[in-house]
Formats: structure tokens, C-alpha cells, sequence
């Protein structure tokens, strides 16, 4: 079961929060294909946010071949994402691997460097998606 | 073709021959299904428009349909949630309930009454004139949304609510209209309040509707611009510009593509709301395009 915590100082748009939050819960194997996502009607009441942001976010989903929709059943996960669930071979050597960061005496945010270079080196930044016009806020000034 | 939750038609109301309008030529068009939010500054008309809708005030003119018939006709299906919250001071919240019960009879949904007591830690014994406000703002709600309504408005339903209880029964009021499709109409001056949860939007400022339609539309239709100053930002309309040093800031409903040299960024439904209500002589868009809907 995933459990959806909107920040609503994010900028980011609510429905493309509960997308990103689900595609997470995906990638680290907590929803499986089979699972069914909670009802609209669960996730609004634990988050009172408006019923067609909610919607708006499952048919992304749909669309994307993530899940689908059962008439009277509820949201169900089709397919998986990624290959990270949260206990394979390769988490724990990255787990290791921070254990002898932390001993060597690494702080947080040189970890977070060292880690974000690595990912640079291996995989090329991705192009800019179609942002969100919610991405956008600020003053354009 | 659905029939529309609320239909206003030039309606107008004032108290008294001499008094001023507090509402005047008063036009838009909910459909059924959105969650509305009514916002003004206070005295804006807010209250006077909700009460005209829920069949409490006459309006001096024009009409008024909720769900496709006369307010009167439609009180049945209407829940009211008043400012003040009227309830009986001298009967207790099991009473209270029982009363909602025997006057909604073959419409009464108990749990959910029941539910919305119990999430505030009351005691069904206590008198209603014991309760804080905001304990009574939850009986007031658990009666409104007991009778199981089509459309429910409710003026400023969170002023007196600490921030845990306004979110668990926003909750409760998306629950309810996620389940049963209900149309909820709620007036607040805290826009922020009510970004998340609705999806529909009407501005009221100085008794006339500035804006009315779906949020998304509304934002989509704006764009903040910044440029040097001295830029004619004709003929895109203006909501609210000004100049500091050598840049003009504005925002603006664009007629067409925008130069490529300006910068844009989009709005919060909060700037929106704002710099519409600073300039109450910016011009308000056309009706936005009802889709079919426009027909019936």
C-alpha cells in the first residue's frame, strides 16, 4: 500500500506528486503488479485534496501502462519500475557503501556529492521533460 | 446533459430601497460534480450569495436554479453550513442528531452524522451551548452532511477549526464528494486554504463576480510577464502591471503568442486572486467556453 504525503510548498503540482509518489513506491518494490492502489475516496480523506486531482493522477498512470483501472474493482499495478526493489543485492552494496562513507568521516552532503557525480558519469542528465506550468512559479523577474 | 448545481442569472440583492447593492448582476454557472470555492474580501457578497442560493434570501433580481429548480424546491437537497452555525443551544448532540434524523427522514445517513461527531472527541451528552466553536462547527457539519445532500454550501465552514480538525474534515467533505459526487460550495477570504481542494473558482469582489470557472482554466488563461519597463503590452489584456526601476511587471491574459523576449512564469491561484482583487477595474474575461453544457 502506498501512503501519499502532499507538500503543498512544493511547486510542484499536487497530481504530479502523487504520480512521482507512486512511480517511488514502484521503484523500491513496496507496490508489486497485483497491488491495488488505494481508492480516491482513501486518499482524499487522508489528504483532502480535491477527488479530480487524484483521478488526474491514476489515468497519468493509466496512460503510462503503470496501472490500470478494473470498472468497480479499483486501480491495480500492471508492471514494475525499475529494477530497485528494496532489497536486492544492489541496495545493500550501496548500503555498505555509505556505512564506510559515514566511518571515513563523510559528511551528509559530500556523500550526496560524491554520489550525484558518479550518477553524472554513468548516466547522462536527462532532457528536460515538458515541465509543469506549477514547476514554474516564482517570479519570472 | 447534466443539469448544472447552481445557475445564477443576473442576480442582484440589496437591503432596504436605499441601501447599496450587496450583490449586483450577479452571473455564472456551476456544473455538478466541482468543488467551488467562493472567495472575496469580507463583505464582498460571499454570505448574501450563499443564503440566496440555499433559499434563505430572496434575491431583489434576477434568478437563481439549484439543481435545476428554484431554491425552495431544492432545500431538501441542499445542506446549509450558516457563519454562525444556528443550532438549538439547549439540546444536547445526540439530540441535535436525532432531530437531523426526524427532519430528513428517508434521506438520513447516521454514520457518516456519527462519524464526523466522533472524529471530534465529543460527548454526545453535552448541551450545544457548552461546545467551543469549533465543536459546534462540527456538529453543524455531521448535521449538513447527515441529510446526505446533492449540493452543499457552506460559508467559511474553517474559521473556527484548529488546523488538525480543518484537515481531517476537509477530508471528510472530499470523502464525501469523491463517494457521492456531491457539489460542495464553500466561501473563505484564505485562498491558500482551499488551492488543494477545489477545483472551481468564484471571485467575488465589490458585490460582482470577477472570476468564475475551473481553477485549472483560470490559471492556464493567465501569465505573470516581466519585460523593460515602458513595454506596450497591448493588446493582451491587463490584470495588474507596474514598474520598478527599469522593469514592468504585470500579469496578463494573453490575446496571442507573447514576444519571445519576455519573461513569463505562471501564477498561484493566490496571485491570481490577489491581483485581480487590488485592481477591481481590470476587465473580467469573457464566460469561459461551456462546453456542450452551454446548450442545455
Amino acid at each position: 500500500m502506498v501512503d501519499y504525503r502532499i507538500d503543498r510548498h512544493s511547486g510542484v503540482a499536487t497530481y504530479v506528486q502523487i504520480v512521482q509518489q507512486t512511480k517511488q513506491a514502484l521503484r523500491l518494490g513496496m507496490l508489486a503488479p497485483g497491488d491495488k492502489l488505494p481508492t480516491a475516496r482513501e486518499v482524499v480523506e487522508a489528504t483532502a485534496v480535491n477527488p479530480n486531482t487524484v483521478l488526474k493522477a491514476y489515468r497519468e498512470l493509466e496512460r503510462e501502462g503503470l496501472v490500470e483501472a478494473r470498472r468497480g474493482l479499483g486501480t491495480f499495478v500492471r508492471r514494475s519500475l525499475g529494477a530497485a526493489p528494496a532489497d536486492s543485492p544492489l541496495r545493500a552494496e550501496l548500503d555498505g557503501w555509505a556505512s564506510r562513507a559515514r566511518e571515513a568521516g563523510l559528511e551528509r552532503e559530500d556523500v550526496a556529492a560524491l554520489f550525484t557525480a558518479v550518477l553524472e558519469t554513468h548516466y547522462p542528465a536527462p532532457s528536460p521533460g515538458p515541465a509543469h506550468p506549477k514547476t514554474l512559479q516564482g517570479d519570472p523577474s | 446533459m447534466t443539469v448544472p448545481a447552481i445557475e445564477a442569472d443576473a442576480v442582484g440583492k440589496r437591503f432596504g430601497r436605499r441601501a447599496a447593492w450587496a450583490l449586483r448582476d450577479c452571473s455564472f454557472r456551476l456544473p455538478a460534480g466541482r468543488v467551488c470555492a467562493v472567495v472575496g474580501p469580507n463583505g464582498a457578497g460571499k454570505s448574501t450569495l450563499l443564503a440566496i442560493t440555499a433559499g434563505l434570501l430572496a434575491p431583489t433580481e434576477g434568478t437563481v436554479a439549484v439543481l435545476g429548480t428554484d431554491p425552495a424546491t431544492a432545500r431538501p437537497r441542499v445542506g446549509f453550513v450558516d457563519q454562525d452555525k444556528p443550532l438549538y443551544p439547549q439540546l444536547t448532540v445526540a439530540e441535535t442528531l436525532r432531530m437531523g434524523a426526524d427532519l430528513n427522514p428517508g434521506r438520513w445517513d447516521a454514520d457518516t452524522a456519527q462519524r464526523v461527531v466522533a472524529g471530534g472527541d465529543l460527548d454526545p451528552r453535552k448541551r450545544i451551548r457548552a461546545l467551543s466553536g469549533g465543536q459546534r462547527t462540527r456538529v453543524a457539519l455531521a448535521l449538513a452532511l447527515g441529510k446526505r445532500p446533492e449540493l452543499l454550501l457552506l460559508d467559511e465552514p474553517m474559521a473556527d477549526l484548529d488546523p488538525l480538525a480543518r484537515h481531517e474534515l476537509m477530508g471528510t467533505l472530499m470523502g464525501q464528494a469523491a463517494a457521492h459526487g456531491t457539489t460542495i460550495v464553500m466561501s473563505s477570504h484564505v485562498v491558500a486554504e482551499l488551492e488543494d481542494s477545489c477545483d472551481h473558482l468564484l471571485l467575488i469582489g465589490g458585490g460582482r463576480v470577477r472570476l468564475a470557472g475551473e481553477i485549472d482554466d483560470l490559471l492556464a488563461a493567465h501569465t505573470r510577464v516581466s519585460a523593460p519597463a515602458g513595454t506596450e503590452l497591448a493588446p493582451h489584456d491587463v490584470v495588474e502591471s507596474r514598474t520598478t526601476g527599469r522593469q514592468l511587471s504585470a500579469l496578463v491574459r494573453p490575446a496571442g503568442p507573447l514576444p519571445g523576449d519576455w519573461r513569463t512564469g505562471a501564477p498561484s491561484l493566490e496571485e491570481l486572486v490577489l491581483s485581480y482583487l487590488r485592481n477591481p477595474g481590470a476587465p473580467a474575461p469573457a464566460p469561459a467556453p461551456e462546453t456542450t453544457e452551454a446548450a442545455a
